[in-house]
C-alpha cells in the first residue's frame, strides 16, 4: 500500500488558480457504490504513481444524466447536464477523465450539443496512454503471469464508441493469458444495466441477462472477469454469485489489476 | 405483332401500377418529420458502396452472405439484360444486342447464367434453412402469418425467374444449333450461342424435341415467363419485405452519421430548463402554446421520415433480433418487430388517407369542408397500439442491434423516442424509474444516499497516527 494522499477539488484548485491537467469526474457510481469505490481509489492511486496532476469536482459533480436520458425523462437530463455544463465551463475544464462509459459517452457525444466541449476519455485509454508514454510502468512478473483473464467489453465504451483495443492491450500487458469471450467486441453481450436498466426490475422473461452474460464468461474457464464499466461490474459480480462461484472467478476493473499487479 | 402490342400494354399497366405504390410509399415515409442530416456526402457515398452495394456488413456471417451475394449478384446482372428484353419486347426482335456484341454478349450472358445456377442454388438452400432447419431467428412470433409466407413467396419466384431464363435460352441453344433460331440477324444461320450454362444444359434438357416449332413455344415461354415474373416482382415488392433490394441504397445513404451514443437532443425542453436556471430570464408568456406540447413519439408523425424509411427498407432477417440481450433472455422485445410495427401502422395510416373520409379527421378539426391530412389526422389508434410499453421497457440501449443490421436501419432511435413520450407526455412508465429521476433531480446522484459524493476520498486520507 503506497503512501496515502489528499485528493484535491477544482475549487481547491481554482482558488490558488492552479488548473489541473486533467479533471477526473468520478461519477455516481464510482461516489457512492461501496464495489466501484474501490476503482475509484484504484485509479486515484495510478494517477498518483504516474504523478498525473489532476483534481475532482467533489460535491459539486451531479449525475451526467445518461440514466434518466435513456429512460426518456429529458427534462431530468437537461437539468442534471446543463448544471455540470456550467461547473465543467466556469472551471475552463479542457481534459476529461473518467472510469463510467455512461459518464464518458454522455460527457463526450453529448453535451456538445449543450454546449460543452470537452477532451474525454475513458481511464483504460488515459492508462494506456499513460503507459505509452513511460509515466507508468506496469510491473513485470505481476500476480497476473499465466492467469487466465477474460475481458467483457462494455457496450458504451466498446460497440457505442469503438474502443476494444485500449483495455486489451492494458491486459496484454501484465503478462496474462487472456481468453476471449464468444460475444466479443463489437458482438459484445450487454451485461443488461444499459438504459437505466440498473434502475428497475427486469421485465418477464426466461433468464436474466447478465446470467446469460456470466454463463458465457464461465465457459471461458477464466478465473478473473476484466471489465470497465461499474455497472457491468455490478451486474457481472451478481451474476457470479448466482452461480455460487464468487469464490473462484473475480470481477475485476483493469485499473484494480494494475493496482493489484504493481502493488500500489 | 400482337406480342408488341400485348407487351406494351402489360408493361405499361405493370410500371403504372408498380410506381403508383411506390409513390404512396413515399408518401408514407414522408409523414415522418425532418432530419437534420449531417452534411457528409463522401462518408455517405462511402457507406453506400461498402454497405449497400458490397454488403460489407452481410459478411459477418460468411454463409448466408456468400449465397446472398450471389442472388444479388445474379439480380444486379440480370436487371442489365432487361434492357435488351425491353428492346425486343417493344420493337419485335429477339436478342437484338447479339451480332453487334458478339463476344461481349457471349460474356455477359454467360456470366449471369453462372450466376443464376449460384443463385438457384443460393435460393434453394435458402428455403431449406427457412423451412426445416428451424433457425430461431426466422421463428420468432412476429414471422408467423404473412412474414412467413412472404419470404418463402419470394424464394419461390426466384426459382420460378431462374428456370424462365434457362428455358428461355436452352431452347434458344438448341433451335441455333439447327439454324432455326429467330435471334437478330441470325435467321437461317447454324450456330452457338456459347452460353457456360445453356450451351450444355440446352441440349440436354430440349435435345429431343424433335419440332422446331415445340422448341420455339419453349423459348416464348421462357422469354413471357421471365418478364412476367419481373414485373409480378415489381408489383410484388411494394406490399413485401422483398423491398429492402430498392430501399437498402437510399436507407444506407442516409443512415445515421453522428455517434450511436448521442441521442437527439431535444431543444426545447433545453431552452424550457436553461430558462429556468436562469435568474434574470424574465417569464416569457408568448412562448407558452396554448396545445399543451407533446414530447417523444406516439404515431408515425412524430417518428423521423428516416425512422419510417427504415421500417420500409426492413428485410425481416432477424439479426438484431439475434443479437438483442432482451430477446436472447425471453423477453418480449425483439428490434425486429419494432421496425415491423412502424411499417404496418405506416401502411394502415396510408390507406386510412387514400380514403380521404371525414372520420379519419380529429374531431375537434373537423369544421366544414375540412380535408383530410397528415396534420389533422386521427383515427383513435396509435403505434402504442402495435408496440407495448413492456417491449420498450426492456431495451438496454446496448446498440447491438443497430450494430447488426446489414442495411444500417436503426431501430433504436423509435424505441427511444417512444420512450420519451411515455415519460414526458403521459407522465408514466415504469415506476421503479422515479425514484431514480428524483434523486438525480434532488440530490444530483442516481442513488438517494445521505453521504457526500466525496465521501470516498477519505480512503485514500493520510491517517492521523
Amino acid at each position: 500500500m503506497g503512501a496515502a494522499f489528499e485528493i484535491k477539488t477544482m475549487a481547491q484548485l481554482a482558488a490558488e488558480d492552479k488548473h489541473p491537467e486533467i479533471l477526473f469526474w468520478v461519477g455516481c457510481a464510482g461516489s457512492f457504490d461501496a464495489r466501484a469505490q474501490k476503482v475509484t481509489v484504484a485509479f486515484c492511486k495510478i494517477l498518483k504513481e504516474a504523478k498525473v496532476d489532476f483534481a475532482i469536482l467533489g460535491t459539486e459533480e451531479s449525475c451526467t444524466g445518461d440514466p434518466a436520458r435513456r429512460a426518456g425523462n429529458e427534462f431530468i437530463f437537461q437539468m442534471t447536464a446543463l448544471q455540470n455544463v456550467e461547473m465543467l465551463n466556469m472551471y475552463n475544464v479542457k481534459k476529461i477523465v473518467t472510469a463510467c462509459p455512461h459518464c464518458f459517452n454522455t460527457i463526450a457525444n453529448e453535451y456538445p450539443d449543450l454546449g460543452g466541449n470537452y477532451d474525454v476519455v475513458h481511464h483504460t485509454q488515459f492508462i494506456k496512454e499513460l503507459i505509452d508514454e513511460g509515466r507508468l510502468k506496469i510491473a513485470e512478473g505481476g500476480v497476473f503471469e499465466g492467469k487466465k483473464i477474460t475481458y467483457h467489453d462494455s457496450c458504451y465504451l466498446g460497440r457505442v464508441n469503438g474502443v476494444y483495443e485500449a483495455p486489451r492491450s492494458i491486459l496484454e500487458q501484465l503478462d496474462n493469458d487472456l481468453v476471449e469471450l464468444k460475444r466479443s467486441r463489437s458482438n459484445g453481450l450487454c451485461c443488461g444495466a444499459g438504459g437505466a436498466q440498473m434502475f428497475k426490475e427486469d421485465e418477464p422473461g426466461d433468464k436474466r441477462i447478465n446470467t446469460e452474460r456470466v454463463e458465457e464468461a464461465l465457459a471461458s474457464g477464466a478465473n478473473i472477469i476484466a471489465a470497465n464499466c461499474p455497472f457491468c461490474i455490478t451486474m457481472l459480480s451478481d451474476g457470479v454469485k448466482s452461480f455460487d462461484k464468487q469464490d473462484e472467478v473475480m470481477v475485476y476493473d483493469l485499473a484494480e489489476l494494475i493496482v493489484n499487479n504493481n502493488k500500489l | 405483332m400482337l406480342q408488341v402490342i400485348i407487351f406494351i400494354i402489360i408493361a405499361a399497366a405493370a410500371f403504372y401500377m408498380a410506381f403508383k405504390k411506390f409513390f404512396k410509399i413515399r408518401r408514407n415515409i414522408l409523414l415522418g418529420k425532418d432530419v437534420e442530416l449531417v452534411n457528409d456526402s463522401s462518408q455517405r457515398i462511402k457507406n453506400t458502396l461498402l454497405i449497400a452495394f458490397g454488403q460489407k456488413k452481410m459478411f459477418k456471417r460468411i454463409v448466408p452472405a456468400v449465397f446472398h451475394f450471389f442472388i444479388y449478384a445474379a439480380f444486379l446482372l440480370t436487371s442489365l439484360e432487361l434492357v435488351e428484353i425491353f428492346i425486343d419486347g417493344v420493337f419485335n426482335q429477339h436478342r437484338f444486342f447479339y451480332p453487334y456484341l458478339g463476344g461481349f454478349y457471349t460474356f455477359i450472358l454467360s456470366i449471369i447464367e453462372i450466376l443464376s445456377v449460384l443463385a438457384f442454388i443460393g435460393t434453394l438452400i435458402f428455403l431449406i434453412r427457412r423451412n426445416l432447419l428451424k433457425l430461431p431467428r426466422f421463428h420468432k412470433p412476429e414471422m408467423e402469418g404473412w412474414p412467413k409466407l412472404d419470404g418463402n413467396i419470394i424464394l419461390y419466384l426466384e426459382i420460378l425467374l431462374i428456370c424462365f431464363v434457362m428455358m428461355m435460352n436452352g431452347a434458344d441453344e438448341v433451335l441455333f444449333n439447327r439454324a432455326a433460331t429467330h435471334a437478330h440477324m441470325m435467321e437461317g444461320v447454324t450456330g452457338s450461342f456459347n452460353f457456360a450454362i445453356s450451351d450444355w444444359l440446352g441440349p440436354m434438357l430440349f435435345g429431343g424435341i424433335e419440332s422446331v416449332g415445340t422448341l420455339h413455344v419453349i423459348e416464348r415461354i421462357g422469354w413471357w415467363g421471365h418478364i412476367l415474373v419481373v414485373f409480378s416482382f415489381l408489383n410484388y415488392l411494394p406490399i413485401s419485405k422483398h423491398l429492402h433490394i430498392m430501399l437498402a441504397f437510399p436507407n444506407v445513404y442516409w443512415a445515421k452519421l453522428n455517434s450511436r451514443g448521442q441521442m437527439d437532443n431535444m431543444p426545447a425542453i433545453m431552452n424550457e430548463v436553461k430558462s429556468m436556471m436562469d435568474p434574470n430570464a424574465a417569464f416569457d408568456e408568448s412562448a407558452m402554446d396554448e396545445e399543451i406540447p407533446e414530447f417523444g413519439a406516439k404515431d408515425i408523425f412524430d417518428l423521423s421520415w428516416r425512422d419510417i424509411m427504415g421500417a420500409y427498407t426492413c428485410t425481416e432477417c432477424g439479426r438484431c433480433t439475434s443479437v438483442c440481450p432482451a430477446n436472447i433472455t425471453g423477453k418480449k422485445l425483439s428490434p425486429r418487430k419494432i421496425m415491423m410495427d412502424i411499417r404496418d401502422r405506416a401502411e394502415e395510416v396510408g390507406l386510412n388517407m387514400d380514403t380521404g373520409k371525414i372520420e379519419f379527421i380529429a374531431e375537434a378539426k373537423r369544421e366544414d369542408g375540412a380535408k383530410l391530412t397528415a396534420k389533422n389526422y386521427d383515427d383513435g389508434k396509435s403505434l402504442f397500439d402495435y408496440i407495448s410499453k413492456e417491449e420498450l421497457h426492456a431495451c438496454t440501449t446496448c446498440n447491438a442491434c443497430v450494430e447488426a443490421c446489414p442495411v444500417m436501419i436503426n431501430p433504436l432511435d423509435p424505441i427511444l423516442k417512444l420512450r420519451r413520450y411515455e415519460i414526458l407526455t403521459e407522465s408514466a412508465g415504469p415506476s421503479d424509474w422515479l425514484p431514480m429521476f428524483t434523486s438525480i433531480e434532488n440530490t444530483g446522484s442516481v442513488w438517494q444516499i445521505p453521504d457526500a459524493r466525496d465521501k470516498w476520498t477519505e480512503q485514500l486520507k493520510p491517517k492521523d497516527n
